[in-house]
């Protein structure tokens, strides 16, 4: 494994995501180290405001992923609009254009499973508001994985369906509201907290 | 003796096994595709046959071509529509074509053509421009059934109405009705549309340059490469080109990962238009 990384946090969200996301993402401090890999489902045709308004709010770097481009610290990466976003083994990242799948492009899962299968227990899988069920099997592969898993408290989420779809599927580690999802990170970027995923690798 | 090799489980060293063993026995070379979006794709073809792993698959396909085939067919990526990224249909209206107008003929190549719906929607906007009858268009694909319905030009009537709307979006003249009749369930291309377009296998890995051309249509197409292979790829293009020489790609692509960029100059970079500079006039790429 790449030693490089501690842990990478891969986030999927969908409707009230960008809300969502920019609570999470401008908690975290310019020491937080740990990747980020985000999919915001988001209309085919939509453009890069949503990481040039992130990027705006987060003391993190936010980008659009780009094909075939490393993952370094300290980065936020955002799945482009109509492209899916996959993890390479050697830990670069990969766009496709293969058709959606459950209606979804980019989609959830697809991200999830390719991370989990790249970084194992590194992953840390976060599945925020959302009014479907995409990123659920993706949490599952990264638990089956030894990966750590949280989920937006689903009363505190603006669409519950996502939150609860994983929950019902999965045996999550945390959950909780979007500040103590960010807080939990902070813990687990300086280290002051060990996380003991329930299920060991399978 | 050391059996955790980083980055090496048992089902990726299977997955390089059926590339070699494809390689070798029918010369299709995946070795440099994008892994994790093939090993998904190889993925679904162990599942629906009922296999267990990579390694019976080989097993299956050096032995059955037939299966070989259907292997090839689920191996690449076919999912394209008319004026896809109306964006950069309208970008080359706009900035490509004026230039295009000084060139006695045209050669334009469409590598990676899948199932045509591209390839038809450049014929309609070089007839639009008064430009379709000095082209000659070669569409290539590496799969040989995607081209055989490339060449029929029916699609299904269900995707008309987002190619109606791409169409127009990309600032298309008339209405895409004029350019087909409905029958059934499927639309039927017009048949001048495919007059000067010659459909051919061509793979973008093994072949080589086959013309000098004024024009290279490759979107979507690298993505599935690695760095490596797309540096390849980029080099193909680069010796098929007339200086001068336009090249397009997907939206998600770009010269950023060609060793020799500074060969190309921007002529649009949101639509992914480049252009080949003459050797005394470079001007580099950021």
């Amino acid at each position: 494994m790449n030693e490089d990384f501690v842990r990478v946090v891969i986030i999927g969200t969908s409707w009230g995501g960008l809300d969502a996301l920019d609570r999470l993402l401008s908690k975290l401090p310019v020491n937080f180290l740990m990747p980020i890999l985000i999919v915001q489902h988001r209309h085919r045709l939509s453009d890069n405001h949503l990481n040039i308004f992130l990027d705006k709010r987060c003391a993190l770097h936010v980008k659009e992923a780009q094909d075939k481009e490393k993952i370094i610290p300290a980065t936020v990466y955002i799945a482009p609009a109509n492209y899916h976003l996959l993890v390479e083994r050697d830990f670069s990242l990969s766009l496709s254009a293969e058709a959606p799948i459950n209606y979804s492009r980019p989609s959830i899962d697809l991200l999830f499973e390719t991370a989990a299968e790249a970084f194992h227990e590194k992953t840390i899988g976060i599945v925020l508001t959302g009014a479907n069920s995409d990123g659920a099997q993706g949490m599952k592969l990264i638990k089956e994985y030894g990966g750590f898993t949280m989920v937006q408290l689903p009363e505190t989420a603006e669409a519950p369906a996502m939150p609860k779809a994983v929950i019902e599927l999965v045996d999550v580690d945390f959950i909780a509201t979007i500040d103590d999802i960010a807080q939990s990170l902070i813990e687990l970027n300086t280290g002051t907290t060990i996380f003991k995923s329930k299920t060991k690798s399978p | 003796m050391n059996s955790n090799h980083s980055n090496c489980d048992n089902n990726s060293l299977e997955t390089d096994l059926l590339l070699e063993g494809i390689y070798r026995k029918y010369g299709y070379d995946f070795r440099n595709y994008s892994r994790a979006s093939l090993q998904r794709r190889i993925k679904n073809q162990i599942e629906k046959l009922q296999l267990n792993n990579p390694c019976e698959l080989l097993h299956l396909v050096i032995n059955q071509e037939d299966q070989f085939a259907k292997l090839l067919s689920s191996m690449t990526i076919n999912v394209t529509e008319m004026f896809r990224d109306p964006g950069f249909y309208r970008s080359f209206r706009e900035k490509v074509v004026p230039e295009l107008r000084s060139y006695p003929s045209l050669k334009i190549w469409h590598a990676g053509c899948s199932t045509g719906e591209e390839v038809y929607s450049m014929s309609i906007l070089l007839k639009e421009a008064d430009l379709y009858e000095k082209s000659q268009i070669y569409a290539t694909d590496i799969n040989q059934r995607v081209l055989s319905d490339a060449k029929k030009g029916i699609f299904p009537i269900e995707s008309i109405s987002q190619f109606s709307e791409n169409y127009l979006a990309s600032g298309g003249q008339h209405s895409l009705s004029d350019y087909y009749v409905s029958k059934y369930n499927r639309v039927i291309m017009d048949n001048s549309l495919k007059e000067n377009v010659v459909f051919a296998n061509h793979d973008l890995v093994t072949d080589q340059v086959f013309g000098e051309m004024q024009v290279i249509i490759c979107r979507n197409v690298l993505i599935y490469f690695n760095q490596k292979l797309q540096d390849r790829v980029f080099s193909l293009f680069n010796d098929s080109l007339d200086r001068g020489g336009i090249l397009c790609l997907g939206t998600q692509e770009s010269l950023r990962l060609y060793s020799s960029k500074q060969d190309f100059e921007k002529v649009d970079e949101k639509n992914k238009i480049y252009k080949k500079t003459s050797h005394l006039k470079v001007l580099p790429l950021q």
